[in-house]
């Protein structure tokens, strides 16, 4: 697995408070084998509503990298293709004021970093997207900074998961199936193990 | 931080050590896998030669594709299909015991585990699915987790993951006529908000919760995760030992003392220390309704509509656009808003005990002309259940519709949905935009009870006024 250490990339501005992964990705294309295919669904109610409105069919945003979002962003269903099919589309990092805690985890897995700031910083990246789609925006997980044209701000993310982005170990599995031995040893001492 | 809660006891009971990223490495006592989010997970550890560690502690159903009209094999929607083989080929393939159509125990993961016994105090359960929290009501330690992660319990048995905080939510007093478990998620969601338990494991403690029985806390613990708290629990107690005795994995013998002891050590000490404490007084705590968009959009039924003048800055965006999605006026009563469909059932509240409520009310009455109605029981069980009670000819008789056990309308991935901007009295979990199957489909969640009256009159209704 790579180091996630920056990424650089243009922005793409999503404005709303409380983005359920229903939203994200409706429930009629969970069903499915694979998460192939994923990206073209992604936010499909929300644009069908807006017209091509919606950011995710803007043509300015369309080889954005670094998506940016309000609070509490990815609540709801801990259903994995909400960030699959946010990745497919081309997103490789998230900057929001919070963000659900599973869709986070969802997001460690896959190498996706979700960071925060506060919810002046987001407005003021959100207003510079908006007005300059072209701007440059960078994240750097090693200073947690972001820069988006000459705006800057600090970000937050949990150090744990931190450390996994930058050391390039967030194969989670890989980790985990090290420690078998201290897995089993850990079942012995679990006494509904051997009811 | 927390010390002496049963959240810490059981965390630290878990823990197999710290991980390089500081992350703890916690042991999963019981995985619980559905059609939905375990087919990818099986593909990678197909990918990487891994095989599954602990297939006994895995244990499978399928519950949210599954029609409840005709589950006639193949199944008419071909991808539904697919899914299903999937999970028969993948459970078959790697030894995991899998509860399917037509078994006697296959019914929503939520439901089954619980009515089997799986579920025990003291665990960690993990499930692709965010309504896991609802297995913290027998006091283990549930939460839902996703695909890559499924694809980590089923090669190490473990997760990666940061300690949760604790805060208790302490309820007092004797629940009013007409007033549910429901209810008080729903009145504790409106208060601390849908992300106002990101970061922390919800107790549930005091009186109201201790007077109640499984299944209600069952309701109260699922609705953790609408609130933002990933799990939610009640200390076990008597009421807990009760449930689960002679239940089918439930322990027997010699081995029930011992178990009952232990569940009995596990709980959170009387000095415990919490990172936070809530508390409400379950008198002051009426029929609630959601309005909105998201399950903290919501009010008593008495109460009217939100104005935007009356909201916290914060709530504003979010209420302008509810009102638009939900076709709703800011400062009007939601009592009397016309009703299309109505949907009991879900992980939720489709328990043998919903719908006794349910029928108490639906019996002797007929649901109004223009709507559409349907119980969905949570299993095959909780079917086999109501009908040797005969509760579904008391739904029949009085036009709701008797399905088979699934997931249905809650979440709409099978045939079950709203139509264009239909707007439905769901006794299920989630009022999010395009949740039951329509992109413009509106949602109010209620308790079962209180369905059953938005049947019966045709309109959102107090159950109360019900004769």
């Amino acid at each position: 697995m790579s180091e996630r250490t920056i990424i650089t990339g243009s922005g793409i501005p999503l404005i709303g408070n409380d983005i359920d992964t229903d939203r994200i990705i409706p429930a009629r294309f969970l069903r499915c084998v694979t998460f192939d295919g994923l990206g073209e669904q992604v936010f499909a109610d929300d644009r069908s509503a807006m017209n091509g409105k919606h950011s995710f069919d803007l043509p300015q945003y369309q080889k954005a990298k670094i998506l940016v979002v309000n609070a509490n962003f990815g609540c709801g269903s801990s259903r994995e293709h909400a960030p699959q099919a946010i990745a497919r589309w081309g997103i490789e990092a998230i900057v929001g004021e919070s963000f659900a805690e599973i869709f986070f985890g969802n997001c460690l897995t896959m190498g996706i970093p979700c960071v925060t700031t506060s919810s002046g910083n987001i407005r003021s990246i959100q207003n510079l997207l908006q007005e300059n789609p072209q701007i440059s925006m960078t994240l750097d997980l090693e200073s947690l900074k972001v820069q988006c044209g000459h705006y800057s701000s600090t970000v937050k993310m949990d150090s744990g998961a931190r450390n996994m982005l930058t050391t390039g170990k967030w194969d989670t599995c890989g980790l985990l199936t090290k420690n078998i031995e201290e897995v089993k040893a850990t079942a012995t001492k679990l006494p509904y193990l051997s009811w | 931080m927390s010390k002496g809660t049963l959240f810490d006891k059981v965390w630290n009971l878990h823990t197999v050590g710290t991980l390089p990223s500081g992350q703890t490495q916690l042991f999963i006592g019981l995985h619980l896998i559905h059609e939905v989010t375990s087919p990818q997970a099986f593909a990678m550890i197909r990918e990487r030669n891994i095989k599954v560690l602990f297939p006994e502690r895995t244990v499978a159903t399928v519950d949210h594709i599954v029609p409840t009209e005709n589950q006639t094999r193949p199944f008419v929607d071909t991808l539904a299909e697919e899914m299903i083989q999937a999970l028969e080929n993948n459970t078959k393939e790697n030894g995991i015991r899998f509860y399917n159509t037509n078994s006697g125990n296959q019914g929503i993961v939520h439901v089954i585990a619980p009515e089997q016994g799986l579920t025990q105090p003291g665990m960690t359960i993990a499930c692709g699915d965010s309504h896991t929290s609802t297995h913290g009501a027998f006091g283990a330690i549930a939460f839902g987790i996703g695909t890559s992660q499924v694809r980590d319990v089923l090669a190490s048995q473990t997760l990666s993951l940061t300690k949760l905080k604790v805060r208790k939510i302490e309820v007092n007093g004797e629940l009013s006529q007409g007033v549910y478990a429901k209810d008080i998620i729903l009145h504790i969601i409106r208060k601390l908000g849908v992300n106002g338990g990101v970061g922390y494991a919800y107790e549930y403690a005091g009186t109201t919760f201790e007077k109640m029985n499984m299944e209600e806390r069952m309701t109260v613990c699922n609705m953790s995760i609408e609130g933002g708290a990933r799990c939610g629990y009640i200390n076990p107690d008597q009421v807990t030992f009760e449930y689960l005795k002679d239940r089918d994995f439930a322990p027997k013998g010699e081995k029930w003392d011992e178990a009952v002891t232990w569940w009995g050590s596990i709980r959170s000490d009387a000095d415990a220390e919490y990172d936070d404490v809530v508390t409400f007084n379950a008198s002051e705590i009426e029929p609630t309704v959601t309005w909105g968009i998201t399950p903290s959009q919501g009010i008593g039924i008495s109460e009217s509509l939100p104005t935007l003048d009356g909201l916290p800055e914060n709530d504003k965006e979010i209420a302008i656009e509810a009102f638009k999605y939900m076709q709703l006026q800011e400062g009007q009563p939601l009592k009397g808003t016309p009703i299309d469909v109505c949907f009991i059932g879900s992980c939720t509240n489709g328990r043998i005990s919903d719908l006794r409520e349910a029928a108490k009310f639906a019996q002797g009455h007929k649901v109004a002309n223009n709507v559409k109605a349907f119980v969905v029981p949570g299993s095959e069980r909780v079917k086999q259940q109501a009908e040797a009670e005969g509760l579904h000819h008391i739904f029949l008789d009085a036009g709701f519709e008797w399905r088979e056990p699934g997931c249905s309308m809650c979440l709409a991935m099978n045939p079950d949905k709203l139509q264009g901007d239909q707007i439905s009295a769901s006794s299920s979990n989630r009022n999010f935009k395009g949740r039951q199957g329509s992109a413009q489909g509106r949602t109010l969640l209620m308790s079962p009870a209180m369905v059953v009256a938005a049947a019966i009159n045709g309109k959102v209704s107090d159950i109360r006024e019900l004769h």
